[in-house]
């Protein structure tokens, strides 16, 4: 099958815009979807191709999107709604929360809520304390809605494609820094990766590091460093908070005996909380060493870039946490 | 022009205002012509030349302890508000000396030593607060009024609702002003907006509606501000819309709102600058030095805050920790 090198952004456009031509209740709804064609441009085109009745073009009304995008899911249609970016999902943290994820149980599956929201994430580049949340643990802490990141454009395509066919609600985040990053994307209409999959981007045998987003990039660039000082890491991308896939990364670790978990966000109850959690319960008898976590300091994020950079994670923090429990 | 505006501003203050609006135009290209040579950093920042006269217009109504808020568009109110254009230009740089500390850049901006309580990126999110202002001034009974500058397109979401209801209910002294620049981002305000007549939103709570005006006029925002600054001070809240125009686009990665040549070309005819210029040498026949020597006053201003912004220190890493918490 045919692959074409295209980045993120147009790997989640043709995903998008292919499930828009085989369902014809798959419907984007977002602020500045249409005439703008997206903050990030990934409904560039749409408007012209698909029409101002699938590509709907919303006010500034972050609790109403999400909202009439769960109502027109339980209706039977197929919201792909956008929230420009993560941090403006806080004011439709209700209407995702206590309905998009608890509709269906509370009313015991009466009906369900197929629903995509996508959500440009990620910090760095200046944007400041309101405008640089990474904060995927937080959502994934609530049972019914599933939460997916890709780390490459073929995962991008994929995974939005499996998003978008599942009967569940699930938050889609897509990274701003990899937007514009190429890589091999399939051709194929039907390339879907599954739910809740994750993947080995990398094999090793010395150390496991787990991350997902951007941080696959960061682990990736520090196995390669460490590569060439003779260590072995092997690097898993979870892609799904939810469901999270535990069998992989307890296969690699049965190997490894050693983790790193790396994350663009905060460390305080975050996904590296989780991941060191679930080894101690399950893998106790494997560990060699503590579960060792890279992730953003503590801290708001300051405008100021000599500051800023202090607090952000980077390939050359996972490098010297992998030395540590070596 | 009324008898009203003759007989409550001076010749001085009037030149003085003049000077605001030079002064916040010169800021203005000057953090354009910065960012471009990349001094200026981050990805965010959304400029207020086009809407000088909304601003100051509406902050020369205020007694110097009355209060402002504003959303992220609050370079022009902050210098309104009669903040050191050298500590703004500084935070603007990502410097120590800045208003915010370097840590809230362009979006940021707060000065609470001249009552300005920051520019809120949230869209809305700041008028809870300005009520929440406004409840202390009339819980200690300080006299002060809040002046809060809110978007066309922040009126469709839940804060605005919220807030304006709120300071209805308890009469708190507040003036909501519209500043309808006829966008939010690339959305037009009839798109947006069931009623696009803002003003009118004051009916639904039951608050003073004090109409549209014309927002590229000084003299005509300056009147109504007044009044509805003293309904405030003594009976309760009150909403003004005022009609203006940006010409800058949303923010520097807008490349949209060029397109809209014949608009812009309209409204610079109107440019609040000539306006009040065109109506002091009405007012005052031998005002011209002073008219020059504003201009001249405001190029060394600007001069002098990008030399002192420049020479300032970079935040450091005890700046990254301090003020997370008191
Ligand atoms: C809650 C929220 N949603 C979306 C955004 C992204 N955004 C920033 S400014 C803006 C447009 C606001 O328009 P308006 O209120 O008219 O203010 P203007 O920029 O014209 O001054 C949008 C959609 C945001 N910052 N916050
Ligand atoms: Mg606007």
């Amino acid at each position: 099958m045919a692959e074409r090198n295209i980045p993120m952004r147009e790997a989640l456009r043709a995903a998008l815009r292919e499930e828009m031509i085989r369902d014809e209740r798959v419907f984007v709804m977002g602020q500045e979807v249409g005439a703008w064609e997206g903050t990030h441009k990934v409904t560039r085109g749409f408007l012209d191709e698909f029409g101002a009745r699938r590509v709907r073009d919303t006010p500034i009304s972050e609790m109403a999107i999400v909202g009439a995008a769960v109502g027109a899911a339980m209706a039977g249609l197929r919201p792909v709604a956008e929230i420009m970016t993560i941090n403006f999902a806080f004011l439709a943290f209700d209407a995702l929360i206590n309905h998009a994820a608890k509709a269906r149980y509370m009313f015991d599956g009466q009906f369900k809520v197929p629903m995509v929201l996508r959500a440009a994430t990620g910090w760095g580049n200046q944007a400041t304390a309101t405008h640089s949340h990474t904060p995927e643990p937080i959502f994934a802490h609530f049972p019914g809605l599933y939460l997916g990141c890709p780390s490459t454009p073929a995962d991008a395509k994929g995974m939005l494609k499996a998003a978008i066919r599942d009967d569940n609600p699930v938050l889609f985040t897509e990274v701003i820094a990899l937007y514009p990053k190429p890589g091999l994307v399939p051709d194929d209409p039907d390339f879907v990766l599954p739910i809740g999959k994750g993947d080995i981007k990398r094999a090793g045998k010395d150390v496991t590091i787990v991350s997902y987003g951007r941080g696959v990039e960061w682990s990736l660039e520090a196995a390669e460093i460490l590569a060439r000082e003779g260590v072995s890491c092997e690097v898993i991308d979870v892609r799904w908070l939810r469901p999270l896939d535990l069998p992989l990364i307890f296969e690699s670790f049965k190997k490894t005996n050693r983790c790193v978990v790396v994350e663009e966000s905060l460390p305080f109850y975050s996904f590296g909380s989780e991941i060191a959690a679930q080894l101690q319960e399950h893998m106790f008898d494997y560990m060699d060493a503590p579960i060792k976590r890279v992730s953003a300091m503590d801290v708001p994020l300051p405008y100021a870039k000599e500051i800023e950079l202090m607090a952000l994670p980077d390939a050359h923090k996972v490098v010297a946490a992998v030395k540590e429990i070596l | 022009m009324s008898e009203l505006t003759k007989t409550t501003l001076t010749r001085a203050e009037l030149v003085e205002a003049y000077h605001q609006m030079v002064l916040i135009r010169r800021f203005e290209e000057k953090c354009k012509e910065l960012y471009n040579a990349r001094k200026i950093g981050g990805v965010y920042m959304h400029l207020y030349s086009g809407q000088e006269a909304t601003g100051v217009g509406a902050v020369k109504a205020l007694k110097p302890t009355d209060h402002v808020i504003t959303s992220y568009r609050d370079h022009g109110i902050a210098i309104a508000k009669g903040s050191d254009v050298k500590r703004l230009m500084a935070e603007m740089l990502g410097k120590r000396t800045g208003v915010s500390g370097g840590k809230g850049g362009s979006m940021h901006l707060a000065d609470v030593s001249v009552r300005m309580w920051g520019g809120y990126a949230i869209v809305g999110g700041h008028l809870p607060l300005a009520a929440g202002i406004a409840l202390k001034s009339k819980y200690s009974n300080d006299g002060d009024v809040v002046l809060c500058f809110v978007g066309d397109g922040a009126t469709n979401n839940g804060y605005f609702h919220e807030a304006l209801n709120l300071s209805a209910v308890w009469d708190l002294p507040v003036v909501w002003l519209i500043e309808n620049n006829l966008y939010g981002m690339g959305t037009p305000v009839e798109v947006a907006s069931g009623q696009p007549e803002l003003h009118k939103r004051a009916i639904a709570y039951g608050m003073q509606d004090f109409g549209r005006v014309d927002g590229m006029d000084f003299f005509a925002v300056y009147e109504v501000a007044q009044q509805a600054v003293e309904y405030a001070r003594t009976t309760g809240p009150a909403l003004i819309e005022a009609i203006t125009y940006r010409y800058e686009g949303h923010g520097v990665s807008d490349r949209i709102y060029m397109k809209r040549v014949e608009e812009m070309r309209a409204y610079q005819q109107r440019d609040p600058l000539l306006i009040m210029e065109k109506k002091l040498r009405e007012l005052f026949p031998d005002i011209a030095p002073e008219l020059a020597q504003v201009e001249s006053a405001a190029a060394a201003a600007i001069e002098e805050a990008v030399r002192f912004a420049e020479e300032s220190p970079v935040p450091t890493a005890e700046d990254l920790v301090r003020n997370v918490y008191a």
